[in-house]
């Protein structure tokens, strides 16, 4: 099950060794996750669901972020669609900037918007390169902000995690309102080339698909990296215990601060692209829904460990389209009852499930003699 | 790809906090190169097959006995409410003509998908539609933004979809076939009534998406080209049920009249702060183009007696094929359950599709195209007729009031089917729009 070391239950005094943990075991898992997606995946799936796989594998890379931020950091980021939409608005102003060609206006602002050029602020996102920045860096900006008001004043627990679902609903209902500058309630859609590649082209189509794997495979190792520094061991130590992290000498505030804008950025460039998978940005990918829909997969799947939150964001958001093509009416109840029966009965995620069954056969075993001695 | 660099820094960032081995740093660099590596080599292959566009649009499927369409609403999220109804519509039009024989002999197969009031849902089960059901045609969306979103889908995969609201207009896919009214069908000719009822100043209410946003800009080209006043332009986000602002704000407007636009549940909220802030159909009208039969029963006929709908069909429209399409659908789902505008739309597009296919004598979507000029059907609301450039169909304009009874009266309508005219070319006043 554990692809990943992902240890959410590390006896206390072994941390420091953490890192040495079976770097084998990561090797093949990581080998294996690198076989199924660009060997396996492309052979078994028709073009429509390779093109599925690259939308479930766009929020896993949310999900990365939040198992930092929350599995590790105990940061309950309810608001990544800000940050998701973000990053993905950044693309998609970009493709249809390059779509509608020089000089002339985007379709939707043709229809809806007043003025007859480019408003400033969608101008940079005509250049390519400053787009693409921006997909993670005007994310990573606004969290790094936010998230030094929010820690520096303690804010914590509970009202950390309303205060990121508000943001993600101010965000929403702002885009909404912009309509002729932002496609309102429509959002961005009719994404027609990526970078000069015709997007309507199933090869094409395959690319996008690759470079969301390769993207993907690259933020675990990054984010698996820190969180087996020195820095993810204070992270967790935040998490369980801000106020002798205070004592020791470190500044909580500065811990966190690094875990939310990694966080967001990862979800910046998922929402980046998520764009050429899917050919869509709105306003319904970036409210409070879509926000904690990012978190219950990796709830379900364990939020603490990388491998379970991953697996448990691609495994929710495969089950969504599973259920809803088998029961059009009835799959909601599905999803929530997934939700409530994980949480209740597996608060570690489906991934403490290997745990749970072994710590049990390890009891039985040692009972015996227990009882003998 | 080019992304990736963004991400570097962090491992710089975690190499100077951490004491890492160097045998881990290696495994780490290693995978991160091997995905690269596979990655770059896509890419590569990608480039060469770019230039060949492709020509694989997902064929329908008709070589069996059966010939599948596709039904894609929302059976969930808000919109569910309204889009189940469309759906039932939809599915009774499938039932009758397989009864009398299908289409070109093929009984018709209906492939149920939930759009979950989602629009990037929709855009994913239009595709599985068509890609994995290889349906003929497909039927369905309710709100502009999942239309938008499913119209790329439709136009990449050369598939037909059937829209059955009334929409904002300024729009023409040539994949998609428009069965509800375009602005010049209802907006228009509302306004058109009120003028000639003497109402010289209007305030507008609606919820915060595309439909009302076009709705109010063509409103407030018209009112400023007939000599009307708007009064205020009020937008509360979908869902929203805060109105004792707005409706107070509307009653000190002293606005001879309330162009609404308000969509779903907000409905229900509005007429009730609008009810207690004194205000009544007889001392300030509102004409809504979002309320039919099914929203009226859920919002109250005690809140809307006396108020104004503008709508192409009522329950109460006569004619014999209204008389046998209500009774059909009531003996189906039950008598309860009225027919509104957006049912009869839908329930009229399948029997389009079916006169189209039979006139081309091919499920081949570009021959259904080139069949549909002048196709016309003996539908609830009187004779429809398809326009096959604008793909949109010639409908008649009603104004109807509300009753207690929850039915609503025709008092007003155009006469004779309007011609559609989705980008408001005919009108002088409404040239700069688009």
């Amino acid at each position: 099950m554990t692809l990943f070391k992902g240890a959410p239950a590390a006896p206390a005094g072994k941390s420091p060794s953490v890192l040495a943990g079976r770097p084998a075991r990561a090797w093949a898992g990581f080998a294996a996750a690198a076989v199924a997606l660009f060997a396996l995946a492309p052979l078994a799936l028709s073009d429509f669901r390779l093109g599925l796989l690259a939308k479930y594998l766009c929020t896993a890379m949310v999900a990365v972020g939040i198992c930092l931020a929350w599995g590790r950091g105990g940061l309950l980021t309810l608001g990544q669609g800000v940050f998701f939409g973000l990053g993905g608005y950044a693309m998609a102003m970009h493709l249809k900037i390059a779509d509608a060609g020089p000089g002339n206006l985007p379709d939707f602002m043709q229809l809806y918007g007043t003025a007859s050029e480019l408003p400033w602020w969608w101008r940079p996102f005509g250049n390519p390169l400053v787009a693409l920045a921006a997909t993670v860096l005007l994310p990573m900006a606004v969290a790094a902000v936010l998230g030094s008001f929010i820690f520096r004043r303690r804010v914590k627990g509970a009202y950390f995690a309303i205060l990121s679902q508000a943001l993600a609903a101010a965000f929403a209902i702002w885009l909404i309102g912009q309509q002729a500058t932002t496609g309102g309630t429509n959002g961005l859609t009719d994404i027609q080339g990526f970078f000069g590649y015709d997007l309507d082209d199933p090869v094409n189509q395959r690319m996008v698909y690759f470079v969301i794997a390769a993207v993907l495979l690259l933020l675990i190792a990054l984010v698996r990296q820190l969180i087996h520094s020195r820095y993810g061991e204070l992270l967790v130590a935040v998490r369980d215990s801000e106020e002798r992290v205070r004592f020791l000498g470190y500044d909580p505030a500065n811990v966190k601060l690094v875990a939310y804008v990694v966080a967001a950025g990862t979800a910046g460039l998922a929402g980046a692209l998520f764009v050429p998978a899917v050919g869509i940005i709105s306003p319904a990918m970036i409210g409070i829904v879509p926000s904690i829909e990012f978190v219950i997969g990796a709830a379900v799947g364990g939020r603490a460990s990388l491998a379970g939150a991953v697996l448990g964001a691609i495994g929710v958001a495969w089950a969504k389209t599973a259920l809803s093509e088998e029961f059009p009416a009835a799959w909601t109840y599905f999803q929530g009852l997934l939700f409530i029966v994980a949480l209740a009965f597996l608060p570690g995620g489906l991934v403490s499930l290997a745990g749970i069954v072994r710590r049990r056969r390890a009891a039985a075993t040692a009972l015996p003699s227990g009882g003998a001695a | 790809m080019s992304s990736q660099p963004e991400g570097v820094h962090l491992s710089s960032e975690s190499y100077r906090s951490s004491g890492f081995r160097p045998q881990r740093r290696r495994v780490i660099a290693g995978a991160a190169a091997l995905a690269a590596v596979v990655a770059l080599t896509a890419c590569g292959a990608k480039t060469d097959a770019a230039g060949g566009s492709s020509d694989q649009a997902a064929k329908a499927d008709t070589s069996g006995d059966t010939v599948r369409v596709g039904l894609l609403n929302s059976l969930s999220g808000t919109m569910a409410i309204s889009e189940v109804t469309v759906r039932d519509s939809l599915r009774l039009a499938i039932e009758e003509i397989n009864a009398s024989g299908g289409v070109l002999g093929k009984q018709i197969k209906p492939v149920s998908e939930d759009g979950a009031s989602d629009w990037p849902t929709f855009a994913e089960k239009a595709a599985k539609l068509i890609k994995e059901d290889r349906v003929a045609a497909t039927f369905g969306c309710w709100t502009s933004a999942s239309r938008k979103a499913v119209k790329p889908v439709f136009e990449k995969n050369k598939s037909l979809l059937f829209y059955p609201v009334q929409y904002e207009g300024l729009e023409e896919s040539p994949y998609i076939f428009y069965t509800g009214a375009t602005t010049n069908q209802q907006i228009v000719p509302a306004l058109d009534y009120l003028k000639s009822r003497g109402e010289k100043s209007i305030y507008l209410v609606g919820s915060d998406y595309v439909f009302p946003r076009t709705a109010n800009k063509i409103i407030k080209a018209y009112a400023k080209a007939n000599g009307m006043k708007v009064l205020g332009e009020d937008y509360a986000p979908l869902g929203s049920t805060e109105f004792s602002t707005i409706a107070n704000k509307v009653k000190a407007s002293k606005a001879d009249a309330v162009f609404n636009t308000l969509n779903g549940d907000s409905n229900v909220a509005f007429f009730k702060e609008y009810k207690s802030a004194g205000l009544t159909a007889r001392s300030m009208p509102v004409v809504s183009v979002s309320i039919a039969e099914e929203e009226v029963k859920s919002i109250g006929s005690q809140y809307l007696a006396g108020q104004l709908t503008a709508w192409n069909y009522y329950q109460t429209t006569p004619g014999a094929a209204n008389t046998k399409f209500v009774k059909a659908y009531k003996a189906k789902y039950g008598q309860d359950k009225p027919t509104s505008d957006p049912m009869e739309a839908a329930y009229t597009s399948v029997y389009l599709w079916k006169a189209m296919v039979e006139k081309a004598k091919s499920f081949d979507p570009e021959k259904v195209k080139a069949a549909s000029d002048g196709i016309t059907f003996d539908a609830p609301e009187g004779t429809v007729t398809v326009d096959g450039a604008s793909q949109h169909i010639h409908k008649t304009a009603r104004i109807g009031r509300i009753g207690t009874d929850g039915l609503i009266e025709q008092v007003w309508d155009s006469g004779e089917p309007i011609e559609p005219d989705p980008f408001l070319k005919g009108y002088d006043w409404a040239s700069g729009l688009s």
